[in-house]
């Protein structure tokens, strides 16, 4: 598993972190019930503060994509993927519908719009 | 979790200074940068809680116990490593093996020659032909090696150079893994401890500006950059410091107050920099 952490991407590290879990859990990179490193060792690892790694494991506990048994480790949680994947996609439609209001509001076409989508997609590739 | 060290109203005068009422305390398990300027009293903090010198007023409590009370007990679990090297340039590390196992009673050889050679530091070297960073190794070897849970730490990077000092990041993120470990160190070189300390003690002039989670601290402040005149219409009071110069403002503000405008990421530095040496509004 890769995380990479970059300091001028100007998210919070926490977030950074969040965001590349989620993305490896709904990827079925991570599977359920798959070990995540320790907060501990995580934060050697990548030389960061023990409460950033806690902090990101707290919110992907909060977001039910993991949990956390004392004593044992942070595990993958056992849920449906496809309920987490289908939340995620509510999610970016009610984004989407939103983006279509103003644009249709400013009078910007459905190509520019897909055009715009598409500069965004692959901008967040790297 | 419970605190490694607690300070309460923590005062001691010298003729021309005076560390004032400072109050922090240490989580278990947990990095604390404590940076400041020369002569902030970083040094004189330290003393007092290693029992050095004595205190006016305050209280220090070590593991939850009081640090003069119990100074010889609590000493035994406190690895320190001071920012001058005390040990004599005419000994070898082998020395200082023979003498420290009467000083500690839980010295360990085995663990102190482990980290001889994982430093690579010579056993039967005298010390005078030690380099600066060589010997800073010895000192932080000495006091990994006796099952230390709280390293108190002055200064350990200063006048090392980056690979030193990265090194010796490598070693307290090692000692860190053992969540009863704790760590606290002064510092004035922020960037060192930027990333890796859970939380950061800032005091300037004997008085302490903050105690704040590091990741809390980067999040909430930034530099704003803006034009004089864009800045003289800003609300008064709004940002924290400026700093003037004829072409345009930087200053420090809580970013959730500026949003729209041109925020950059502030580093412990700049923060340090623009309390101490920024214009008040």
């Amino acid at each position: 598993m890769d995380i990479i952490i970059s300091n001028s991407s100007g998210k919070p590290l926490y977030e950074q972190i969040i965001g590349q879990i989620k993305k490896m859990i709904i990827s079925g990179e991570l599977k359920p019930g798959e070990m995540l490193p320790s907060m501990r060792y995580l934060a050697k690892e990548l030389r960061i503060s023990v409460i950033t790694t806690k902090r990101a494991y707290e919110e992907l506990e909060r977001e039910g994509f993991i949990t956390t048994v004392q004593g044992k480790g942070s595990f993958v949680s056992e849920h449906n993927m496809e309920l987490i994947r289908e939340q995620q996609l509510r999610l970016v439609e009610q984004y989407l519908e939103q983006a279509v209001a103003a644009a249709k509001q400013a009078g910007i076409s459905q190509e520019e719009m897909v055009t715009i989508v598409e500069v965004y997609y692959q901008e967040g590739d790297h | 979790m419970r605190n490694v060290l607690e300070i309460n109203g923590l005062t001691k005068t010298y003729d021309r200074f005076t560390l004032d009422n400072i109050s922090f305390a240490l989580p278990e398990g947990s990095i604390m940068g404590f940076i400041g300027e020369n002569g902030a009293g970083k040094t004189t903090t330290i003393k007092l809680i290693l029992n050095i010198i004595n205190r006016d007023k305050g209280k220090i409590k070590i593991f939850g116990r009081d640090n003069k009370v119990d100074d010889a007990e609590l000493k035994q679990d406190i690895g320190v490593v001071l920012d001058e090297i005390n040990f004599p340039d005419s000994l070898t590390p082998r020395n200082i093996n023979q003498f420290m196992r009467h000083i500690y009673s839980n010295w360990d050889q085995q663990v102190f020659y482990n980290h001889l050679d994982q430093f690579a530091l010579p056993q039967c070297k005298e010390l005078k032909s030690f380099s600066r960073g060589m010997k800073m190794k010895l000192s932080i070897a000495v006091a990994l090696s006796h099952n230390a849970k709280l390293l108190i730490l002055d200064e350990p990077t200063s006048g090392l150079d980056p690979v030193v000092r990265d090194e010796i990041l490598d070693i307290f993120l090692e000692f860190i893994q053992d969540e009863q470990h704790s760590i606290f160190l002064s510092t004035h070189i922020t960037s060192d401890i930027e990333k890796v300390a859970d939380y950061i003690t800032f005091i300037h002039q004997g008085k302490l500006v903050f105690v704040e989670e590091t990741d809390q601290l980067l999040i909430r402040y930034g530099i704003l950059k803006c034009g004089l005149q864009e800045f003289a219409k800003l609300e008064p009071g709004s940002v924290l410091r400026y700093r003037k110069n004829r072409f345009g403002v930087d200053a420090l503000v809580e970013r959730e107050k500026f949003e729209g405008f041109t925020v950059d990421n502030a580093t412990i530095e700049e923060i340090m920099l623009f309390i101490i040496r920024g214009e008040k509004q």
